[in-house]
C-alpha cells in the first residue's frame, strides 16, 4: 500500500492521527497532515483504509501496491 | 445478502458503499443519486470554490479509477420517489423499481428558502458556480443567515471586494449552536472586516434585487443569499412505515427498520455518548455514519452503537474555528485558555455535570484533541475544567 496525502486540500481535522497514528501526524502550528510512513505494513492497512474513509478533506489517498 | 441499494451519492453515500467493500461484501451494490455528479465535497464550496480558488475538478471525493474498483451499479441523475418497505423495493423517478435485500438511506438535506424568486441558496456544486460568477469587487451581496455557511459566504465575499450585509434573525448569531459569548466573538469578525451586520431582525422576502424585512424596509443588492438552514430530504419516504421526524429517525445502531439503516446529514439517531437525540449535518459526521451503517445492515449479529463524538470546522476570514462535542442545548460555557477578547481561545461546554464538547478559535488543532479525548470519555465537568476557569456564559 502506497499513501500520498495532498496538503492543499488537508483542514487540520486530524481524524486520520485518531485512526492511525503511526502514520499520520499533524504539524504542531497549523494541524496540517504529517505523513510518517508512505508504505505502511500490513497491520496497519485496515486504520490506514479507516483514515482515509473518515478524512472530511478526501486529503489522503491509498495505491493498492502488488506486493512481491 | 446479495443486493445493497445506498440512496444518495454524496459523502455519507461514498462512505457507506466503500466500507461494505471494505468488509467484504461482493454483492451488488447499487448507488442512486439526484445529481448528475456523484462524490463531490461540500464544505469547499462556500470556501475555495466559491473564492475561485479552486476549480470545480479538486472537489472529487474520489479519484475515477478508486471509484471503478469499487464495482458500483450507479444510477445518477434521478431521484428516489418511493420506499415500498414491506416489498423491499424503491422506486425512482425514471420508473425503475429496485429490489433489495439492505438499505442505507443517505439523501442529505436541501436548503431552506424564504418567499420569493430569484435568491441564491448554496448547496450544489451548481449553487456555488452560479453565485461566484455573480459576486463582484464593488457588487452588493446580502446574505440572510449568520450561520456557518452564511458567516463563510460573507467572508469570502468579503475578501473578494464585495459590499455584504449580513441578515440574521437572531439576537446574536450562533448563539444556539456555540453560546452567545462566542457566537458574539464571531460576529466581531465581521464588523472588523467591514460587514454591515443586522441582527435580530426578520426577513419576510428574499429575491433578485433585494430582501424585504418584517418592519417594511427593503434592503437592496445585487445578489441575494439566503443561508437559514435546511430541511431534510424525507420526502420520498412518506408513507414507507418509517418515521420520519425531522430527518429519518434511526436508533442507537443508526438502524430505522430491520435491513434499513439512515446515514449523513438526513439520519436522526440516538447517541448513547450523550444520551441524546441528534441529527448532525457535518462532513465528518457523514462519513462516520455512512461507515457505521455499513458495517452494522453487513452484520446485523454484531452490530455496534453509533457513538461518535462530532466534529466540525468553519474558515472565517483568517479565523479557524473547530469543535468537538455536542454543544447543543449546554448550560455553561467556559473558556479554559487563550482569552476571548484576543480571538484565540479554547471554550469548554458543560451539559448537566458533564463536559459536552470544546470549540477552539485560532488555537493550534492539535490543542483540542486532549479536550476530545475527554468528551470520548464522558469526562466529569468537574474534573476537566478547574474550578479557576472564567465563565462567560
Amino acid at each position: 500500500m502506497q499513501v500520498e496525502v495532498d496538503e492543499s486540500k488537508c483542514i487540520a481535522a486530524g481524524q486520520c492521527v485518531l485512526s492511525a497514528p503511526e502514520v499520520f501526524d499533524q504539524r504542531d502550528e497549523d494541524g496540517i497532515v504529517v505523513l510518517l510512513a508512505e508504505r505502511p505494513g500490513a497491520e496497519l492497512h485496515d486504520v490506514v483504509r479507516e483514515a482515509a474513509g473518515l478524512c472530511p478533506a478526501a486529503a489522503i489517498r491509498l495505491a493498492e501496491l502488488v506486493e512481491g | 445478502m446479495s443486493r445493497i441499494l445506498v440512496v444518495g451519492a454524496s459523502a455519507a453515500g461514498l462512505a457507506a458503499v466503500e466500507t461494505l467493500r471494505r468488509e467484504g461484501y461482493d454483492g451488488t451494490v447499487t448507488l442512486v443519486g439526484d445529481e448528475s455528479h456523484a462524490f463531490y465535497d461540500r464544505p469547499p464550496l462556500s470556501k475555495q470554490i466559491l473564492a475561485s480558488q479552486w476549480e470545480p475538478g479538486k472537489l472529487a471525493l474520489r479519484p475515477p479509477a478508486d471509484l471503478d474498483a469499487l464495482g458500483l451499479d450507479l444510477r445518477l441523475g434521478t431521484a428516489a420517489t418511493r420506499l415500498d418497505l414491506a416489498g423491499r423495493t424503491v422506486h425512482l423517478a425514471d420508473g425503475t423499481e429496485l429490489p433489495y435485500d439492505g438499505l442505507i438511506v443517505a439523501t442529505g438535506v436541501r436548503p431552506r428558502r424564504l418567499p420569493g424568486e430569484g435568491a441564491h441558496v448554496l448547496r450544489t456544486l451548481g449553487d456555488a458556480l452560479v453565485l461566484r460568477d455573480r459576486l463582484r469587487r464593488g457588487s452588493r451581496l446580502a446574505v440572510v443567515g449568520a450561520g456557518f455557511l452564511g458567516s463563510e459566504a460573507a467572508a469570502v465575499a468579503r475578501g473578494l471586494g464585495a459590499e455584504v450585509v449580513l441578515v440574521e434573525p437572531a439576537p446574536v448569531p450562533l448563539a444556539h449552536a456555540v453560546g452567545a459569548e462566542v457566537g458574539r466573538v464571531l460576529t466581531q469578525a465581521h464588523l472588523d472586516h467591514g460587514v454591515d451586520l443586522r441582527t435580530g431582525v426578520a426577513v419576510v422576502e428574499a429575491g433578485a434585487g433585494g430582501v424585504r424585512l418584517a418592519d417594511g424596509e427593503l434592503i437592496d443588492a445585487d445578489e441575494v443569499l439566503v443561508a437559514v438552514g435546511s430541511v431534510p430530504n424525507t420526502d420520498w419516504l412518506q408513507g414507507s412505515g418509517l418515521t420520519v421526524a425531522d430527518g429519518l429517525v434511526c436508533d442507537e445502531f443508526s438502524a430505522a427498520a430491520p435491513g434499513v439503516y439512515g446515514a449523513g446529514d438526513v439520519a436522526r439517531w440516538h447517541n448513547p455518548l450523550f444520551g441524546v437525540e441528534m441529527r448532525i449535518e457535518h462532513r465528518t459526521n457523514a462519513a462516520e455514519q455512512g461507515m457505521a451503517a455499513a458495517r452494522n445492515l453487513l452484520r446485523p449479529e454484531a452490530r455496534k452503537p453509533f457513538a461518535p463524538v462530532p466534529y466540525f470546522w468553519s474558515d472565517q476570514y483568517d479565523m479557524k474555528i473547530q469543535a468537538y462535542g455536542y454543544l447543543r442545548g449546554h448550560d455553561e460555557v467556559t473558556v479554559v485558555d487563550g482569552d476571548l477578547t484576543a480571538g484565540r481561545f479554547v471554550a469548554a461546554y458543560r451539559t448537566g455535570d458533564h463536559l459536552a464538547g470544546a470549540l477552539a478559535v485560532g488555537m493550534p488543532p492539535k490543542v483540542l484533541m486532549s479536550w476530545r479525548r475527554m468528551v470520548a470519555a464522558r469526562a466529569a465537568w468537574s474534573d476537566a475544567v478547574p474550578s479557576t476557569a472564567s465563565v462567560v456564559a
